[in-house]
């Protein structure tokens, strides 16, 4: 039987996430790289207890919106909706807006592990791998090293890092065919590729479903064993209009400025 | 009195970071002062860009709106493509920082040490902060340039002895370049190399908490 992994809706794609899973949620930050539709199908789901995977919390569809941007949900949408009960993320809170997460952090309703950047692309790296724990050197001397066991090799201190790894990767990617050969678009490859495999079940959101043998094979970037499951991204849009937040506006214009941290 | 003292802009400082930038550097630039270094590559000298998103070799920041969404810095500006620009995930991202493959690392700080500990993560009284990237690219860059201002607005001096904000990594820093003074971390002590126009290495001491050595050869910034 030939093989399809291409699932007909979002909705179907997520139907059997369950209260307390762990999501990891691809991306760098930037909703461009973010599976929007897979999160939106989560959010109407209405799942509760998750743990999430994930570089940022997320900065609300009002600040994208405001961008231009069509597919404006990012992480937000499962804090918004009170859906999760702990982060695990590099960069959690933002220098320039206060995001639902930090509202959340600070009233107690949410917890939070934070992990540098690159500990935590190598923590899902080693789940993906099939690795133990990972001696890293980053984090020595700081709140990262509360709990870890610290070791010297030639002199240097390293602390042991726990793999990372999850019931579900919800991840964007560019083209996609049957088998879930993917390819991703410029910066948006980011943690969408390293997260791939990662969890026990790996579902990507795609720009565009090609025929098997239309990825070129050399530009493969995320091979096929990777992938559990693909829907295709519609060409427009769903989402109802609702007015912008002041917050929103006033972090847009920071943004403008200088960029986001 | 120092309030009337001529201090370098965020511009300015970003102009003098970016002397340091050698040809074929691999370079990552934090945001904020940092990123700015980019407009002053010296003329006739090529530098690679490096960002934690997955990019190495982009041009300038595009227009808002102009540039392809799919393609941003590690401030999620939109930036433009070069000959030459390769794309890869998180995973190598950090490879490429933690191995030792970048030459330079230029980020902001709050506090830096007589050590060269930094700390810029995280203020204190925000309760919270964000390390992202920064631990990573603090220890794994062959070179970090620091830049900020000298003083806190209360005028509490950022060079200190120990810092007391949350620690980024330790030992790590090798040049601090602030608006009013070039400073080098050596394993005697902290250098004072340049000094602002109109700045005294004795102004800048008093305002500096460890004891800085005076190098023999210091001298006005040159800009």
């Amino acid at each position: 039987m030939p093989i399809n992994k291409v699932v007909a809706s979002f909705d179907e794609a997520v139907a059997d996430i369950r209260d307390g899973a762990t999501i990891m949620i691809g991306g760098f930050g930037t909703v461009a790289s973010c599976p929007s539709c897979l999160l939106e199908a989560l959010a109407r789901k209405g799942v509760k207890d998750l743990v999430t995977i994930s570089n940022t919390t997320g900065f609300g569809s009002d600040v994208w919106k405001l961008l231009g941007y069509k597919f404006a949900e990012d992480a937000d949408i499962l804090f918004r909706n009170g859906m999760v009960k702990k982060a695990i993320a590099a960069a959690p809170v933002s220098s320039i807006y206060q995001n639902t997460f930090e509202k959340l952090l600070r009233a107690g309703k949410v917890g939070v592990e934070m992990v540098p950047q690159g500990t935590l692309a190598e923590r899902i790296r080693a789940a993906k791998a099939g690795l133990g724990p990972v001696y890293i050197p980053v984090g020595v001397g700081t709140v990262v090293e509360e709990g870890k066991e610290k070791r010297e090799f030639n002199g240097r201190a390293y602390l042991l890092e726990h793999p990372l790894t999850a019931d579900f990767a919800l991840i964007k990617a560019h083209q996609g065919d049957r088998w879930g050969n993917l390819t991703y678009r410029r910066t948006s490859r980011t943690f969408n590729a390293t997260m791939a495999g990662a969890a026990k079940v790996t579902i990507a959101e795609v720009d565009e479903l090609v025929e098997l043998g239309e990825i070129d094979p050399e530009c493969v970037v995320t091979p096929m064993a990777y992938v559990d499951r693909i829907v295709l991204r519609p060409k427009e849009a769903a989402g109802e209009d609702k007015p912008i937040s002041e917050q929103a506006l006033e972090s847009h214009r920071r943004f403008q400025e200088r960029g986001s941290a | 009195m120092t309030e009337e003292k001529f201090r370098l802009d965020r511009q300015t400082m970003a102009l003098r970071v970016a002397r340091e930038f050698q040809d074929g550097n691999v370079i990552n630039l934090g945001i904020g002062i940092p990123v700015l270094a980019s407009n002053f590559v010296p003329a006739g000298r090529e530098v690679v860009f490096h960002s934690e998103n997955g990019v190495l070799g982009f041009g300038e920041v595009t227009n808002v709106g102009e540039g392809d969404p799919d393609f941003v810095n590690a401030g999620g500006q939109t930036v433009k493509i070069i000959p030459g620009t390769s794309f890869f995930d998180h995973d190598e991202s950090f490879t490429i920082v933690r191995g030792g493959h970048l030459d330079i690392c230029v980020l902001g700080a709050f506090q830096v040490s007589e050590k060269g500990d930094l700390a810029n993560w995280m203020v204190p009284e925000r309760k919270t902060g964000t390390i992202g990237g920064a631990m990573d690219l603090a220890l794994g860059a062959k070179r970090l340039i620091v830049t900020m201002n000298h003083v806190t607005k209360e005028g509490e001096p950022r060079v200190v002895k120990e810092c007391t904000y949350p620690i980024t990594a330790l030992a790590c820093v090798d040049l601090i370049v602030t608006d009013i003074a070039v400073i080098e971390v050596t394993a005697n002590g902290l250098v004072l190399k340049e000094v602002a126009p109109s700045w005294s290495p004795e102004e800048v001491q008093k305002h500096t908490e460890p004891r800085l050595i005076v190098s023999p050869e210091c001298r006005e910034i040159e800009l």
